[in-house]
This record gives structure tokens, C-alpha cells and sequence, in this order.
């Protein structure tokens, strides 16, 4: 562990986050910032995201970049020029990592399978799928437009370019039985490479689930016990079949583990562009919070005046403490006690951590402490007690 | 100074919106009181004085000069008095200040429970009581209806009532000739030594202490020591006036009279209402009858939610203590609450009147533990304690018997409601004294344990009635009865603020009803929790909170760390408005809702 503060981002390593603020349309459940527009001008978003670029790396000078993420919205609706345009420019401004990792988020339509080449020559060298269900009805319930169909051509096509493929799953549907679900995730285990991400649905304020949840029109969700159930079923059949989870809810082949999340979970530094992207960035001996403005046009328009950020808000010991708690915390790994009291200014609450010890929710082993299978179902329990008050 | 046969004093006496306010207000314009473009509506309304004054407000008055038909210009004092059963003792002596009385009755609506309390209590000071019909502009009012449950229900000649209508002025005129040749004019020697009720007092920020006297004998002059023949005090008289309804200076108050004074007194509780106010030299012998200091009936632990704030709270307490003699308090150490305080109030409007005033105006939140009623430990060595808090009853090895408060409750109920309300009665360990009916309303008389009516009876009897109920109650008095201390176990720990007396027979109900609830009130926890009832050591009751299974976000990128940290931040502080009991945290309305009842 690095003996300086400002050096603490090394424990997490440095990312680019790009945002693709588009969809072809908008599913009911979603609450990204993604928008449904008929035009992209995609040499204005070319020249917006170079300039951000510009900037941001002016603010991190000399780091080593380890990854690249396209994220969404629907990244695959970017042009391959576009993306190319991205990561040379990236290229241009840091050294990469010899092992860089490239992410594009891709939806599995017939229109995106037809690009996955040009983002593989384009410098890509990972896909992560948004399947969301293994049947059509459920597909439509979630207000996908793709088929389950589409999706296996998809994901074969992407086999085909990329080494590493992952794909996402949203399970505790509406109606979902858990029979239901062990068969579609055994199906889905049968699929995977080595990277599965499966979701819980969340309901969102402020999406239209959310309006139809809380005008108790959305009917048919699992109970916490059901879902509870769900989520042990889950980390079974995972295991079983080699993808253990590495974080509550992502699944990897040891090694096959998302390098660019690892560096949020790990409380690493990342730049983050486009419209609403959020970074963390360390300068000197104070670590930001920064955001860029989220409507789209918005963000063009003010990247051509200079910036597209928002926000830069410096983050307190504390707030970077309570930060990496709960981004550590999510990780089986865990997080490292020393480095959790070096960055907040003070230690792990002991009584609690003791208390918590005793139920059997957390462990400590080799001086990192992390949420046994018991804790992580209930992590944001864990979390409230071990918050600094 | 007006001679006495020009005088008459008077209350009005009504079911909360049968009229008096606005009846006030017509008497208040019909005399040229107050100038029709200085008129407002509500002239006397309770709630705008209690804002102005700062204080639940127990009498306010009015002086009307009337020219009668007769030629003659005559005096007319009017007490008002919001009439609420906390303070019924209050009422009672604004009632012995004046020798009359209008009842005003809804004539749409007829006799409520109201109705009847207040107009005993007018009987019960010998009050010649003139009727008074009211609305009768709208289409539904029946006069002859009215006039009859009046003669039945209440057994007051109503032949010479007088039908009104307030929003109109009609017989309003007929009402103020009434006043002065159907109420008599008060008695009193204006050569006899100084003898005056105090009727109220509050605080003004320049005058200090206001009193509202009326003189029963003697005569009242600026720059005279007076003396408060309670406590004997003797305080130099610097300001007599009467109320029009302003405050204006008059010269001296005679017999027959009520105005006000002031004499630098700084606080309220040095004016107790009721006492008899005379000259420091030369002073009446003998104290008005009937004084009573004013004694709570139902006491509560105040505690702050957030315990730094303690301090801020016993400031806010002795502020209003100081402006509320009625009100008491005495420092309260919880083990589940913490450091707090053990108030007494006359009764549950006045505790919420208190209450909400600390929170809304010293800006503090409170945990207001349940009503209790002050119990009569009798113990075997023959002495006799009162139990103000259930957390504090004695070893029951010393307890002989225990007497419980109770009372005499009115309730006037449409038909079709009553066998819900003589349920509800009953279920409340009620005995019946009285049943009759007035046309298709049924009027009941029970006696119950004040315990049984503190805390959600009128609630209940609202939602059980539709709100078609009215309800008035006067204390009675001791009785015995078989009461036990229930507590309730968190995770197997006492929570002290949860203890309650119950009856034997009704404790293993109670105490079933209140785990349910608190299993609902607790937010499960990582572990699971036993919550149970227990008298004695005795399990009456148990409920097993089952542990927490899923409470994780499912997602958490980049881009949700602000946001995630900002939503634990704020269930952090939600955690910090529950009390942390043993390994457990209970939810501050916990502590109130678990012991509503649903039946
Ligand atoms: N139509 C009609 N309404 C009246 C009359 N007197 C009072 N009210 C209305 O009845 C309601 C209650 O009157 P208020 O004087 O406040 O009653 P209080 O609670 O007895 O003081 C108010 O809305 C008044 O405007 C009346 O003679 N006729
Ligand atoms: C940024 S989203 C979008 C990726 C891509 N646009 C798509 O929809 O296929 C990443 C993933 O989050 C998951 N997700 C989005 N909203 C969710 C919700 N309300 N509940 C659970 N998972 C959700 C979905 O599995 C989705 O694939
Ligand atoms: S879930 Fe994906 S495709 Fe659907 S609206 Fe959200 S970002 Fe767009
Ligand atoms: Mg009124």
C-alpha cells in the first residue's frame, strides 16, 4: 500500500468511462441516462468526446491507462469510426496498459451484430451483452425489442470477434417462479464464456415501472423471501458451473473478472466523459467527484464552449472512506482494513465489527474484511452499521 | 364605575360550530363595540387569542355597552370559554363569574355531548340560561324539535328561547333584550373590602403578567397593593382596564365587574386561577369557595430524538412552564430513551397543545412516550404513592392494592351507532349508568377508567361512529381495581418506555395486540428477534420478528457511487431516529403506535 494519500488511486488502478447517451428505445425499467433520438450527428460527438478527452487528460498526466469502457445507453449504436476515433485518442494522450482492456456494451440486435467487426479493428477486445431473458415473453415484459433468437446469433457473432464476451441477465421478473429461473440460468451457464452478470430487478423512481409500482400496478414480484432464495440459487448454480461471484452481482472464471469495474469496486481513479458520466479523479493530495451535465444536447454545447463538466466536488476523508466501504464491500475480496482507515482518518468501528463478526455477516482474514455468503445478501444492513455516523 | 342593576355578566355555552363565535361576533357589531370597518369575523376565536397570547386559553372576554329599549344603557360582560374537558376545572370558575348563560343549539343539528357538559356546569354556578336556536336561516333547521330535547334531554324550560340567526343577524336584537331582563344583575357591596376572582392570566411581552379578574365586592384602583390570598403575595397594581375587546384603561373596577390589571408580576404561575385577589391592607376575610390548584391528570416522557438536543428541550419546558401553571415537569432518565422529561398535562388536548409547540416552535423532535394516568399505589405499610410512570412501580411484594382514576363519560350517538359505541364501552372496561334516547339519538353516561380513554378512545369512537359521536367526560374519581404492570421484552431486554398498567383480565389481549404491532413497527435486523409481553416475569405474549434476508443494491458502477453514498447517508439518519435498545433499533413512533387498538 502506497504510504501517500494521493497516490491511494494506484490501489484501483486508472479507466476511461465513455458515455453513449442513445437507445433505439427506452425499456421500462431502465433509469441510465439514455435517450431515444432519430438524428446522431456523429462527427459532433467525435469531436465532443476528443476535446473531453483533451482535457481530462491534461488533469492526469503520465498515468497508465488499463481500460477503456463504452457504456450506455446503447454504445453499439455508436459508428465503429466513432469508437476508433475514441481509443486513438485515448492512445494519443496515455500510455496503455499492455494488457488494456476495451468494454463496449452492445445490445443484441441484428443492427449491432453487423458492427462488431469494425469495433473489434477499431481496437475492442470485449463485449458485454444486455440478454436481460431467455424467453420472449419475458423479453417483452421488460420492453426489449430483440428475441431470444437474436440474441444466441448475437452472442455467437460476438464469440466470433471478441475473446472476451460477457452478457447481463435480469432475473426476480414479474411472475418469475424459481424453477423458472434455475432452468434459464442453467441455460444461460451453458451459454456463457467466462463473465455473467445477473441483476435483480430493481424498481427505479422515475421510470415507468416505477410510476406503475407505485401505483401498485406491478404486479407479480417476488417477495424478499423469494428473492432471497433466488439470489442463494444463483451463487449455486454459478459456482457450479466455474463462475463463481467475484462482486454481489457479477460472475467470472478466476482471472476472466471485469478489470474496469474492478477499478470502482476497488475505488480506483477514472476519468469519465460524455453526458452524465461521473469520475473520480485525484489530483495532488484531493480526490474529486466530478460530473458532466446529462441531457445530451446540453453537453454537446457546453464540450464546444470548453467543458462538459458539472460537478468537481473535492471528496472529504470521510466521504472517500464511506465511498470505498461501499464499493469494497460488494467485492469478495473484500476491502483492506488499513487502507479503509488511511483514507477516512479512522479505523472500522470495532464494537460493530465485532457484532457483525459474531453474526457471522462479515470475516476478516489476512487484514481485509469482507461479507461472508450470509452478509452479502443483506450488505446494505452491513453497510449502515459500519457508515462512520 | 356602572351601578350593579346596569350590569349583567354572561357565558356562552355551545357544541364546538353550533355558533358562538360568530353569535359573539353579532352582539360585538349590534352594540357598536367595535366599528363595522374594524370588524372581523371570529372577534373572540380561540385559536387566532391562544396565537396572540402564546397559550391554551381558558376564558376571554368582552365588554358590550348595550341601550336597551328601555332607554337605558346597560353593561354587558362577556366570558367566553373554549369549554374543553382538559380544562373543566378552569371553566367552572369562569362560570362563577357570571349569573348567566346563553345556550346556543345548532337548530339544524340539536343537543351534543358538548352541549350537555357545559351547560351543567352553567347550572351547577345557578346560571338563569336563556336558550338560543341558532341558523335557523338554513333550510334544515326545526326549532320545535330542538326546543323539545332541550326540555327533555336537558329539563331547562326552552319557552323562552329566542331563534337566531347569527350569520344573518336575525333575533339578535331579541337576543340582547333578553340578556338584560332574563339574567339577573350581579350582587356585591362596593363599601365591603376588595374581594375579586382571578378567572385567567397570561403573558404579555411588555405588560407581564395580564390577570382577567371580576369583582365580587369592593373596589379595584390603579396603584393599589393587592394581595393573592393563596400564596399571599403583594404586588403593586399598575394598570386596570377592560377588554372592548382591546385592552382600554379605566379608572377602577366595582362590584359586578370584569376587567383586567397588571402588577409587574413576571410569571404565570405566581396567578393561580380560582384564587380570590383583595387589598394587601384592610382585605377580606375569607377567600372565595372552590379554589382548587390545578392538578395533571395525564403524564408522558418528552424525550428529544436527537439526545444532543436534551438541553435545548429543558429550555423549551421551562419557557412554557412559565406562561402554563397547569403544566409539570421533572427530569426522566429512560434507559431506552434516554435523558428526557416526565411531563403532566389536565388532560390529552393540553398534551398535545404542549407538545406541538415544542416541536414547531423550538424546532425540536420529540419522542412522546404513551399517556399514562396517575395510579394510587396503596402499599402494605399503609402509606399511599402515586405512580405518575409505569417504569416506576414498586415491588409488588409491597403493594396492597392499586386505585385507578375514573370517569363519567357523555356520549350522544346517532341509533344506528350505538351498538358500536356501547361495544367500544365495554370493551374498555365500562360500566353503563345511563341510557335514554332524544328523538333517533341515543345518549349514554358511562363510567370508565380514565386509562382506557387517554390514549385512543375518542379515536376510535370517531371511526366507529363516522365522526357522528360527540363526547365529554368529567373525572370522578378512585376506584380499585385488579392492575398489573405489563412490560415488554426487545430481543429479550425490558424496553422500560413500553411498560403499561393494564387490567388482569385484559393484559393477555393487550399485550398480544401490542407484539403484533411492535412486529410490525421494528424493521427486521440481520438476527431474528423475540418480542414478548410479560407480566411479573410471566410470558404473556410472544411474536418472533424474523431476520433480514435481502437488503443489497444490485447495481453499483461508476456512476451510482455518489448516488449510492447519498442514499445510506440518508437511511444512516433515519437509523439515528430510532433508539438503539440492546442490539436493537425501535423506531421512535414505535413507542405511541404500539399501543393504539385496533377494537
Ligand atoms: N348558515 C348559518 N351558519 C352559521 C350560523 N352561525 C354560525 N354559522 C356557521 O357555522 C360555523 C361554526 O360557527 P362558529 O361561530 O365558528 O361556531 P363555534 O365553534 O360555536 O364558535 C361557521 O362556519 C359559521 O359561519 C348561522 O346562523 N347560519
Ligand atoms: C447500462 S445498462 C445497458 C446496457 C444495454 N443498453 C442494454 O440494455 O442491453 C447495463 C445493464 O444494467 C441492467 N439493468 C438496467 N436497469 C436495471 C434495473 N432496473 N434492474 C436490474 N438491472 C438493470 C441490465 O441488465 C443492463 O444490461
Ligand atoms: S436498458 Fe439499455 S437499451 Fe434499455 S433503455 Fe436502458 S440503456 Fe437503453
Ligand atoms: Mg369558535
Amino acid at each position: 500500500m502506497p504510504a501517500v494519500l494521493d497516490e491511494d488511486w494506484r490501489n484501483g488502478g486508472f479507466g476511461l468511462y465513455v458515455h453513449w447517451p442513445f437507445c433505439q428505445a427506452k425499456c421500462p425499467y431502465c433509469d441510465f441516462n439514455s435517450h431515444v433520438s432519430r438524428e446522431i450527428d456523429q462527427s459532433a460527438w467525435v469531436r465532443a468526446y476528443l476535446s473531453e478527452i483533451a482535457r481530462v487528460a491534461e488533469e492526469t498526466p503520465g498515468r497508465v491507462l488499463t481500460s477503456i469502457f463504452f457504456g450506455g445507453g446503447t454504445p453499439s449504436l455508436m459508428a465503429p469510426e466513432t469508437v476508433a476515433a475514441v481509443i486513438d485518442a485515448a492512445r494519443a494522450h496515455w500510455p496503455f496498459s499492455n494488457d488494456i482492456e476495451i468494454t463496449l456494451e452492445a445490445n443484441p440486435g441484428s443492427v449491432e451484430v453487423g458492427r462488431f467487426a469494425g469495433y473489434r479493428d477499431a481496437g475492442v477486445n470485449r463485449v458485454s451483452m444486455g440478454i436481460q431473458a431467455l424467453n420472449d415473453a419475458d423479453l417483452r415484459r421488460l420492453g426489449r425489442i430483440h428475441t431470444v433468437a437474436e440474441a444466441r446469433a448475437a452472442l455467437d457473432v460476438a464469440r466470433s470477434c471478441f475473446d472476451r464476451v460477457s452478457f447481463d441477465l435480469i432475473y426476480a421478473r414479474q411472475d418469475q417462479t424459481m424453477d423458472a429461473w434455475r432452468t434459464e440460468l442453467t441455460e444461460a451457464l451453458e451459454m456463457a464464456l467466462d463473465h455473467l452478470s445477473l441483476y435483480q430487478l430493481t424498481i427505479e423512481q422515475g421510470t415507468a415501472f416505477g410510476d406503475r409500482y407505485n401505483a401498485g400496478r406491478l404486479r407479480g414480484l417476488p417477495d424478499d423471501d423469494l428473492s432471497a432464495d433466488m439470489y442463494l440459487v444463483t451463487q449455486e448454480l454459478c459456482a457450479k458451473y466455474g463462475l463463481p461471484a467475484y462482486e454481489v452481482s457479477n460472475h467470472a472464471a478466476p482471472g476472466a473478472e471485469s478489470r474496469h469495474n474492478l477499478i470502482y469496486w476497488r475505488y480506483g481513479d477514472y476519468a469519465g466523459i460524455g453526458p452524465g458520466a461521473h469520475g473520480r479523479i485525484t489530483q495532488g493530495a484531493v480526490r474529486y467527484a466530478t460530473e458532466s451535465i446529462r441531457a445530451p444536447a446540453a453537453w454537446l454545447q457546453a464540450v464546444s464552449r470548453g467543458t462538459g463538466e458539472c460537478v468537481r466536488m473535492p471528496l472529504s476523508p470521510q466521504d472517500q472512506g464511506s465511498e470505498y466501504l461501499m464499493m469494497g464491500m460488494r467485492l469478495r475480496e473484500g476491502l483492506d482494513i488499513e487502507r479503509y482507515a488511511h483514507l477516512s482518518g479512522w479505523p472500522l468501528p470495532q464494537p460493530r465489527i465485532d457484532r457483525l463478526l459474531e453474526l457471522g455477516m462479515i470475516r476478516i482474514s489476512d487484514r481485509r474484511v469482507m461479507a461472508t455468503d450470509a452478509g452479502r445478501p443483506v450488505l446494505n444492513a452491513i453497510l449502515r452499521d459500519l457508515l462512520v455516523d | 364605575m356602572t351601578d350593579l342593576a346596569h350590569i349583567r355578566n354572561f357565558s356562552i355555552v355551545a357544541h364546538i360550530d353550533h355558533g358562538k363565535s360568530t353569535l359573539a361576533d353579532r352582539l360585538i357589531q349590534e352594540t357598536g363595540t367595535v366599528q363595522d370597518r374594524d370588524m372581523k369575523e371570529q372577534m373572540l376565536d380561540a385559536m387566532d387569542i391562544e396565537r396572540e397570547r402564546g397559550i391554551t386559553i381558558k376564558a376571554n372576554t368582552v365588554r358590550l355597552e348595550y341601550k336597551a329599549d328601555d332607554g337605558e344603557t346597560y353593561i354587558l360582560n362577556l366570558i367566553d370559554t373554549p369549554g374543553h374537558v382538559d380544562f373543566a376545572y378552569e371553566v367552572s370558575r369562569s362560570m362563577r363569574a357570571v349569573e348567566g348563560s346563553l345556550l346556543v343549539v345548532d337548530s339544524t343539528q340539536g343537543v351534543e355531548a358538548q352541549t350537555l357538559a357545559n351547560v351543567y356546569q352553567a347550572i351547577d354556578a345557578d346560571h338563569e340560561i336563556v336558550p338560543v336556536f341558532n341558523k335557523i336561516d338554513l333550510p334544515a333547521s326545526d326549532v320545535s324539535r330542538v326546543a323539545e330535547q332541550v326540555e327533555d334531554v336537558i329539563g331547562i324550560d326552552a319557552s323562552g328561547a329566542i331563534a337566531v340567526s347569527a350569520k344573518t343577524g336575525q333575533g339578535i336584537h331579541e337576543v340582547l333584550e333578553s340578556i338584560v331582563h332574563h339574567l339577573p344583575a350581579p350582587k356585591g357591596t362596593r363599601d365591603a373590602p376588595l374581594k375579586a376572582m382571578l378567572v385567567d392570566s397570561w403573558y404579555d411581552a411588555y405588560l407581564g403578567v395580564i390577570v382577567l379578574v371580576r369583582i365580587m365586592d369592593g373596589v379595584l384602583k390603579k396603584g393599589e397593593r393587592i394581595k393573592m390570598m393563596q400564596n399571599g403575595s403583594i404586588h403593586h397594581v399598575d394598570r386596570i382596564g377592560v377588554f372592548r375587546p382591546q385592552m382600554e384603561a379605566v379608572d377602577e373596577l366595582g362590584p359586578g365587574e370584569i376587567g383586567f390589571l397588571t402588577a409587574s408580576i413576571k410569571q404565570v404561575r405566581d396567578t393561580r386561577v380560582g384564587d380570590t385577589i383583595t387589598h394587601e391592607k384592610k382585605g377580606c376575610e375569607r377567600p372565595l369557595p372552590g379554589f382548587k390548584p390545578s392538578v395533571p391528570v395525564v403524564f408522558c416522557g418528552l424525550f428529544p430524538v436527537d439526545s444532543s438536543e436534551f438541553e435545548d428541550l429543558r429550555d423549551a419546558i421551562e419557557k412554557l412552564a412559565l406562561n402554563d401553571a397547569s403544566f409539570s415537569y421533572e427530569m426522566e432518565t429512560s434507559a431506552a430513551l434516554g435523558f428526557g422529561f416526565r411531563c403532566g398535562f389536565l388532560g390529552l388536548l393540553h398534551l398535545e397543545v404542549i407538545r406541538d409547540r415544542i416541536e414547531r416552535e423550538y424546532d425540536i423532535d420529540l419522542i412522546t412516550t404513551a399517556p399514562s394516568v396517575v395510579y394510587h399505589i396503596y402499599m402494605r405499610d399503609g402509606t399511599m404513592r402515586e405512580l405518575h410512570n409505569p417504569a416506576d412501580m414498586p415491588d409488588l411484594t409491597h403493594v396492597d392494592h392499586i386505585e385507578e382514576p375514573r370517569i363519567k363519560a357523555t356520549i350522544l350517538v346517532p341509533d344506528e351507532f350505538l351498538g358500536d359505541v356501547l361495544k367500544l364501552c365495554q370493551d374498555r372496561r365500562g360500566i353503563q349508568e345511563e341510557l335514554t334516547y332524544a328523538g333517533s339519538r341515543a345518549m349514554v353516561v358511562y363510567d370508565l377508567p380514565l386509562n382506557e380513554v387517554v390514549f385512543d378512545f375518542y379515536d376510535r369512537l370517531k371511526s366507529v361512529t363516522k365522526g357522528y359521536a360527540s363526547f365529554d367526560y368529567q373525572m370522578t374519581g378512585y376506584r380499585e381495581d385488579v392492575l398489573v404492570k405489563m412490560q415488554i421484552l426487545v430481543n429479550d431486554e425490558p424496553v422500560d418506555a413500553l411498560s403499561t398498567m393494564v387490567h388482569r383480565d385484559r393484559a393477555e389481549m393487550r399485550g398480544r395486540a401490542m407484539v403484533e404491532k411492535l412486529k410490525d413497527l421494528i424493521p427486521r435486523h440481520m438476527f431474528k428477534i423475540p418480542i414478548q409481553a410479560a407480566i411479573g416475569g410471566k410470558v404473556i405474549a410472544r411474536e418472533t420478528l424474523s431476520a433480514l434476508r435481502k437488503d443489497v443494491t444490485a447495481k453499483c458502477y461508476g456512476g451510482d457511487a455518489t448516488r449510492k453514498r447519498k442514499l445510506l447517508d440518508k437511511q444512516k439518519a433515519g437509523k439515528k431516529k430510532m433508539r438503539q435498545f440492546g442490539k436493537v433499533d425501535i423506531p421512535q413512533e414505535a413507542f405511541i403506535s404500539a399501543l393504539k387498538m385496533d377494537s
